[in-house]
């Protein structure tokens, strides 16, 4: 790996700012652009530029496939279970009014822990993806599978 | 609280139980969770048709926020009739699913495969549920997605699952696209994407161009998922490479759903009386679902394999779908509607039964079925039934379905419509007879030990076969039911509140 020092070293360098700003676009998206969605895509993308340069391996060992199909049902279940609060507390579903003793901050909990959930899943869907694909090995159709 | 809040319930359990199959360790956890969730789907379906029938509509308002602004859930009697019909076929899969599914997916894959059925039931639903156009874009494609992966999943068993469930892919998605873009048309017209709230505001635009473009994108698209015949073609393979289980969940509730949107469109949206959908309906629907009848059927008789040729058989009954809306009269839409839940039923049934003979033998080649009369009395003589349910014979809902399309095209004064329907059945005579003549009158090949399919799967295979007889002798239930429907399709403004009237 050693011709590789400079990959290795502006990945290493790379990769943190890429997390802070995805954590930035995912708490900052009520009050400027951004959200779950792209958050979930910028901090995916320091996990698969890692994997890029370390090895598919090494990703494995950093974010297992187990862990990751975990945290996307994880995030998706957040969304529903924020949908599910409303009518806990008497409301409708999604009624993230009623989160809170005023509506307003109640509607800013919801929608941020919706976008948290969006985020948890996105992030771990492309991670998903990207791991399949790398691991993917082709494997030549015999006549009769056709 | 549950009955207040049911109208989402049964969308939305389903939903948070998908989430919950993937943590589940072992799959018969995951089953559990799964059926559970149908079962009560099924329960709320039958408590919210009563509620919609007696009470009058149902209007729920996601996040407290009233429409036209905020999503509604909306049901009338036509669509918690939809409701009844798929929740009940989910039911009985996921029932049946529990011996059959280990047998065609491997054990690891299990959970994630009952998180998609749970995805695709509950998208199902969605559709089924919702009062507004783009809400039920996004429940369509959330059961186009998981209903491709499931037809993948196809693929332990045979590899061919993964071409046909990229076809399928690529025709759905190109259907979703098509009927996104008519909204956006809809949209920049009238400003709103609440169906009743479009319904009201387009009766005077019926010489808008941008109206009869939407319009044509819409049912383009729609068409897609239906698999009206030319855009039939991702269909007879992701029938045939499917886990057992999901072409039976597919066959008898993914183009019941896609006809209801259509029905939606066609009668609550749009208004047959707009003279260009009146034009589409006899100028375009009439021919396109006769010659559906006649070459799919055709189609038919010339397949090996006995899920193809069913698959062919449901481009067949697509036909007999389009020829009911294309009455455009209330005896056509009950027609439709009657058929649509005669056809989940059997056309379900008979896919269980072929999955009880891939059980057995592992192939579902006619030629695999010779004997299997004696073999598997119990699972071939629910395919008789069901195989004669299909031609339409009396005693059977087949029958009903008919004699009520029969009837549609006769109040229309269109006798050879009327001919045709029956030489339609005819054919379907030809395929099945194939099939069962392999079963009881050719001998089984020597030393197979082929043995009845396992209790588990006879028994919901079973409940659908005699619902099949029961509801074909007293067929006043489900006639009933589906006039009211078709009355509920033809009333959009019915129970509107007042800011929303016309």
């Amino acid at each position: 790996m050693k011709h590789h020092l400079i990959l290795l070293m502006a990945a290493k360098l790379m990769i943190p700012p890429i997390l802070l700003f995805a954590l930035y676009v995912q708490f900052h998206g009520d009050y400027g652009p951004g959200g779950g969605f792209q958050a979930g895509v910028i901090f995916a993308s320091a996990f698969i530029l890692y994997g890029l340069v370390f090895g598919l391996d090494e990703l494995r060992r950093v974010a297992p496939l187990s862990a990751v199909t975990k945290l996307m049902a994880a995030g998706w279940g957040l969304y529903i279970g924020v949908g599910y609060a409303g009518v806990a507390t008497g409301g409708m579903f999604l009624d993230y009014g009623r989160l809170s003793s005023d509506p307003i901050a109640g509607q800013h909990t919801g929608i941020f822990l919706v976008e948290l959930g969006v985020g948890m899943a996105v992030a771990s869907t492309m991670l998903a993806i990207y791991q399949c694909f790398a691991a993917h090995q082709s494997r030549e159709l015999t006549d009769d599978e056709w | 609280m549950i009955r207040q809040h049911l109208a989402i319930l049964q969308v939305m359990l389903p939903m948070l139980c998908a989430p919950l199959c993937v943590f589940a360790r072992r799959p018969v956890i995951a089953w559990l969770i799964a059926t559970a969730a149908t079962l009560f789907a099924l329960a709320g379906s039958f408590i919210l048709f009563a509620q919609a029938l007696n009470a009058g509509v149902i209007s729920y308002h996601l996040g407290g926020w009233a429409p036209p602004w905020g999503i509604e859930f909306r049901l009338d009697a036509a669509n918690s009739f939809v409701l009844i019909i798929v929740s009940l076929v989910g039911a009985v899969c996921m029932i049946y699913g529990r011996d059959s599914i280990p047998r065609e997916i491997k054990s690891s894959d299990q959970p994630l495969f009952y998180t998609m059925m749970m995805l695709c039931f509950s998208g199902m639903l969605g559709v089924t549920s919702t009062g507004d156009a783009f809400n039920l874009f996004v429940f369509l494609e959330i059961f186009s997605l998981s209903s491709y992966v499931l037809v993948a999943m196809g693929a332990g068993s045979d590899r061919r699952a993964l071409t046909a469930a990229f076809t399928y892919l690529l025709l759905g998605t190109i259907g979703a696209t098509f009927f996104v873009i008519g909204l956006g048309f809809i949209y920049v017209l009238t400003g709103t994407l609440n169906m009743a709230d479009i319904a009201v505001r387009i009766a005077g635009m019926s010489g808008s161009g941008t109206l009869h473009v939407g319009f044509a994108f819409i049912i383009v698209g729609i068409g897609l998922k239906l698999a009206i015949f030319p855009l039939h073609l991702w269909l007879p393979n992701a029938y045939t490479h499917a886990p057992s289980v999901v072409t039976a969940l597919l066959a008898g509730t993914s183009t019941k759903v896609a006809l209801y949107a259509l029905l939606r469109m066609l009668y609550t949206v749009f208004s047959p009386d707009l003279p260009f959908e009146a034009l589409i309906l006899h100028y375009l629907f009439l021919p396109l679902g006769l010659t559906a009848v006649f070459v799919a059927s055709i189609i038919a008789l010339f397949q090996s394999d006995v899920k193809r040729l069913l698959a062919w058989s449901s481009i067949a009954q697509s036909g007999y779908f389009l020829l009911g809306v294309s009455f455009a009269n209330i005896g056509g839409l009950t027609a439709t509607l009657v058929h649509m839940f005669n056809h989940a039923i059997m056309k379900s049934s008979l896919f269980l039964a072929v999955g009880c003979v891939v059980y057995r033998t592992g192939s579902c080649s006619v030629a695999s079925f010779r004997g299997l009369g004696q073999k598997m009395p119990w699972t071939m003589s629910a395919f008789v039934i069901g195989g004669l349910s299909m031609i339409g014979v009396p005693a059977t809902v087949g029958f009903v379905s008919k004699w009520y399309l029969v009837l549609a095209a006769l109040e229309r004064g269109w006798w050879p419509v009327a001919f045709a329907i029956v030489a339609g059945s005819l054919l379907a005579l030809f395929y099945f007879g194939r099939v069962i003549e392999a079963a009881y009158l050719q001998p089984s090949p020597e030393n197979s030990a082929v043995t009845e399919a396992p209790v588990s799967m006879l028994a919901p295979l079973w409940a659908l076969t005699i619902s099949c007889l029961a509801l074909g002798i007293n067929s006043e239930l489900t006639v009933s039911t589906a006039r009211a429907a078709a009355e509920a399709l033809l009333a959009p403004h019915a129970g509107l509140p007042a800011h929303m009237g016309p």
